[in-house]
């Protein structure tokens, strides 16, 4: 049985530099993937890459065992993955709730939209926000949005990049729920994210990039321990 | 070999002064960060400035050549830079580029307005008395040398002044980066200061040089431009050598298609449309990278309610009936006008509003759907209307082709290439077949129009073509409302906002845009249909490519967001110029060089009039008591408008003057204390349905 998400030996380059080098990743329905790094480490250009707005130079992307590497955003989006952005990416002029609807008419549940939208409005607790315009947000809540979303869309692969940058300690603990909850729905969820106590907290598998190469990958109490991740990340100030 | 070799000169003459005005549009593309749409213009009037000083007034040809290039040309430069371009540079791309062309419009209407049009202006090329040189075979004429050696001076000049000299290299910085360049210690401000004098300078020779073979003429000239559009596409906006190598490519197929194109009806259009189809395919065929910095203001979209959708239809019902009601027939056939005009300004909101695609091309559709109807429709089969917006919606298709792969001004220059080449070939051929089915546009001529045949019911006076349009007007503004709160007009949005977020969705960006551009060609298609009824016989010209872009520049004003933008556009395009028809000759270039200031005063509020009007007008309009006395005194000014002979000016004067005073009654009855900070809208406490309009009204009050 292949992983539902599986990247294998990724290369993108930018000019001549790697951004990343034969990179390969897996994310598992009912679990949470955590994706860490220094700036810089090629994790967002990951994210692009498996989302299908950047073609890798080699390697493979498959959801399910099916080849998608030369399928295009919109195609995988269908398939069931879906994405934040660590640079906001919201419909700015729409309202938080016309950015949902956009995603869930988009969709597996188009017919429902409205509902759908609403139910995720609620869970995220962005019901009072709903009407306002997405470019008047404040950061820590558009990144709610866009987790929103994403989730309007039930997807089976959720790639959330830096989502909980800009909440305070309170929110961020709902978040945490948040992504536990989702796992138990049998989402896969891919979480790149600074904040190294939710990661410990709610990851079942750390993957640590650092200059574009996998230098390790495990459980969260293990990759703590591991002295070439300490030296290429946690050792930073 | 001769004729070869006379051709080829010609060729590379004209191909210097593309060269010339070209590398004038990539200095100030790259150092100021603007395309600068009124390049052209700014040529011509150089030309018609020198014909002044050195034709009209007698002066020595040194002493006007000096007064117009190193004198003028730098002063109009500054000017545009500190005026116009200054304010708009936080803006976004599509502003900038909006100022331009408002810039284009008034110098055509300033040209037109110094000097009559219908006087010819002869202009003697250099060293006209001298005999030609003889360069071999070659025959060279005084001015085609000193063209050809004043590209080449210019060429070695621009070269040694960016690589070798200490202003050369801050604008080459400038070019990278803008902020960047300021790190460095250049000054980009300065640097683009002097870019748009030197370009401007450019545009001046070349006007000056290319005046003589051409007639002095404020469009035509104005629109050489495209020539050196292309040129300056050739080097992709931004290398000098690749400008002039294009020029010369131009230069020479011009040439060559005038000498060896054979001789028919439908070829002679081809050599002159012959630059843009080049331009189109230059578009298309290099990519292009966009100037650094990403569009951060865009234009807003207000979400019309039900009821603010039914109360513009209304007005638009009630403007048709009080005119047909108020006015004489004639008046009437003039002022009509305004309903078709609003309903092809209303193409705009779609496409360039909600998707942000910017089409400089809707007017010319308009045309075709005007010339279908013309035909099919000429014993008012009301079939024929469906078809003629459904072709006009096929060109629309046609024109998304290429907006796929370009975006802001490139697409901007693809459809202005697009609309150039209709109004130059495809306008001007006469009826053809094809697949044998008999293709007929303007017959090179007029096409006499016919009013719609509604089940019986002949629409034939003005009164009923009026009372039509503005139905149409209406429906097509109710049809934009509904749209803009459903589905198709949240993905345009959603789709202009972020298309990496639309793509990662699962939104197709290619379906959606083809949809777009045929939705609003086949809206610009009704206008054109409806247009062409009001005027009874159409011509071409009305549906060129300058003709449209003060429809353009009013509807931006507008705000291309609104759907309000209808009616404002056709009351703003039709009513100055009427009633300021009264006022003589003189008067009669005023409302263009109007909208052409309007255009330029929209950087002073980019969100639009319209938003604006509505945040004005909105307490007025909730409150019973106020709006129940406005309508009465409207009711009653109405009435001495009908009843009494000569009333109708005073009538409106007095409308105008009761209406603003019940509005600041009811502004200043509606102002209530705010209670959270307005950053904290829709955070701290739900958002409430009248948040936007307080903030907008703030805005509006602050500006
Ligand atoms: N479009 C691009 N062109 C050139 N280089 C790029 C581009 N996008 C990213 N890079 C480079 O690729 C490398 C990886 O960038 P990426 O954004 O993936 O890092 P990251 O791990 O997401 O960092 P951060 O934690 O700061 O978000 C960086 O060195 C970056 O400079
Ligand atoms: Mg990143």
């Amino acid at each position: 049985m292949p992983p539902l998400l599986q990247a294998d030996g990724i290369t993108v380059a930018f000019g001549g530099r790697r951004a990343l080098d034969r990179v390969s990743l897996a994310a598992e329905p009912g679990r949470v993937t955590g994706l860490i790094g220094p700036n810089g480490a090629g994790k967002s250009t990951l994210f692009d890459t498996v989302s299908g707005l950047r073609r890798p130079q080699t390697g493979r992307v498959r959801l399910d065992g099916r080849d998608i590497t030369r399928e295009g955003p919109a195609r995988r989006a269908r398939r069931g993955l879906s994405r934040t952005f660590q640079h906001l990416e919201l419909f700015g002029r729409l309202s938080v709730r016309d950015n949902l609807l956009v995603a869930a008419e988009l969709g597996p549940r188009r017919r429902h939209a409205a509902r759908t939208a609403d139910e995720v409005l609620d869970r995220l607790g962005l019901a009072d926000t709903a009407q306002a315009p997405a470019d008047a947000l404040p950061t820590g809540i558009a990144r709610l949005v866009e987790v929103g979303r994403a989730l309007v869309q039930s997807p089976r692969v959720l790639l959330l990049d830096e989502p909980a940058a800009g909440q305070d300690a309170e929110e961020t603990e709902r978040f945490a729920d948040l992504l536990r909850s989702l796992a138990a729905e049998g989402t896969a969820v891919v979480l790149v994210e600074h904040d190294m106590s939710l990661v410990m907290a709610v990851c079942d598998d750390v993957y640590v990039l650092d200059l574009g190469q996998v230098v390790a990958c495990g459980p969260p109490a293990e990759i703590q321990q591991d002295e070439t991740v300490l030296a290429a990340y946690l050792g930073e100030p | 070999m001769d004729q070869f070799l006379a051709f080829t000169v010609v060729g590379l003459s004209t191909a210097a002064i593309y060269a010339v005005i070209g590398s004038g549009l990539v200095l100030t593309h790259t150092t100021a960060g603007v395309f600068n749409f009124a390049h052209g213009a700014a040529g011509m009037l150089a030309a018609f400035a020198y014909w002044q000083l050195a034709v009209g007034w007698g002066w020595p040809v040194p002493a006007a050549l000096a007064v117009v290039l190193l004198v003028l040309a730098p002063a109009f430069g500054l000017l545009a830079e500190r005026v116009l371009m200054r304010p708009v540079q936080a803006l976004g791309e599509a502003e900038r580029l909006v100022m331009t062309v408002a810039l284009l419009t008034g110098c055509i209407a300033l040209a037109r307005w110094v000097w009559d049009p219908n006087t010819p202006r002869p202009l003697a090329a250099f060293l006209a008395g001298e005999p030609a040189l003889r360069l071999g075979p070659a025959v060279v004429t005084w001015h085609q040398a000193i063209t050809m050696a004043t590209a080449l001076a210019i060429a070695g000049g621009l070269w040694f002044l960016l690589h070798r000299t200490r202003a050369g290299t801050e604008m080459r910085a400038s070019v990278d980066d803008r902020a960047l360049a300021g790190l460095t210690g250049a000054d980009p401000l300065r640097a683009g200061r002097l870019a748009w004098v030197l370009g401007i300078q450019l545009a001046a020779v070349g006007g000056i040089l290319i005046a003589p073979t051409v007639a002095l003429d404020a469009q035509q000239l104005s629109l050489l431009i495209v020539s050196a559009y292309t040129a300056a596409v050739f080097g992709r906006l931004r290398s000098l050598p690749l400008t002039f190598l294009g020029a010369v490519v131009v230069g020479l197929l011009e040439a060559y298609l005038a000498g060896y194109l054979p001789q028919n009806d439908y070829l002679p259009g081809l050599r002159l449309a012959a630059p843009a189809l080049l331009l189109l395919l230059a578009l298309l065929a290099f990519p292009h990278r966009r100037l650094p910095g990403r569009d951060r203001t865009l234009v807003r979209v207000p979400l019309p309610g039900r009821r603010g959708g039914l109360v513009l239809a209304g007005c638009v019902l009630a403007v048709a009936l009080v005119l047909v009601s108020v006015l004489t027939e004639d008046e009437v056939i003039s002022y009509g006008t305004l309903f078709p005009i609003g309903v092809i300004a209303l193409s705009y909101v779609p496409l360039a509003g909600y998707a942000g695609q910017i089409s400089l091309c809707q007017l010319s559709i308009a045309g075709i759907g005007a010339v279908v109807w013309g035909h099919l429709g000429a014993h008012g089969a009301l079939w024929a209307l469906p078809v003629a917006v459904l072709v006009a919606a096929a060109v629309g298709a046609l024109v998304a082709l290429p907006a796929l792969r370009l975006s802001g001004i490139y697409l901007a220059l693809g459809t202005v290439a697009f609309a150039t080449v209709l109004d130059r070939w495809i306008f001007t051929l006469p009826a053809f077949h094809v697949l044998g089915v008999r293709i007929s546009l303007f017959d090179q001529g007029s096409v006499s129009v016919a009013g719609p045949d509604l089940f019986g019911l002949r629409l034939t006076s003005p009164t009923d073509l009026v009372l039509f349009s503005a139905f149409c007007l209406a429906v097509t503004s109710l049809g934009l409302a509904a749209l803009r709160r459903g589905r198709f007009g949240r993905r345009l949005v959603a789709l202009r906002d972020s298309e990496a977020a639309y793509a990662t969705l699962g939104g197709r960006l290619l379906a959606a845009k083809v949809a777009v551009f045929a939705l609003s060609a086949g809206i610009a298609g009704l206008g054109g249909a409806l247009y062409g009824m009001q005027l009874q016989t159409v011509t071409a010209d009305q549906f060129s490519l300058v003709a449209g872009l003060p429809v353009f520049l009013i509807a931006v004003v507008g705000g291309l967001g609104s759907v309000g933008t209808g009616l404002f556009t056709g009351l703003a395009y039709v009513v100055p110029v009427q009633l300021l028809d009264g006022l003589g000759g003189w008067a009669q270039n005023l409302p263009a060089l109007l909208v052409a200031l309007a255009g330029l005063g929209f950087a002073h509020s980019p969100a639009g009039v319209i938003a604006r009007l509505r945040a004005q007008w909105t307490p007025l309009g909730r409150d019973r008591q106020l709006l129940t006395a406005l309508l009465g005194v409207l009711a009653l000014c109405w009435a001495v408008a009908v009843l009494v002979p000569a009333g109708g000016r005073p009538a409106l004067a007095a409308a105008l003057v009761v209406a603003m005073v019940l509005r600041n009654r009811a502004a200043a009855r509606a102002a209530a204390p705010a209670d959270v900070p307005p950053e904290w809208w829709g955070v701290r406490r739900p958002w409430r349905p009248e948040d936007g309009e307080v903030l907008s009204r703030a805005t509006a009050a602050a500006s």
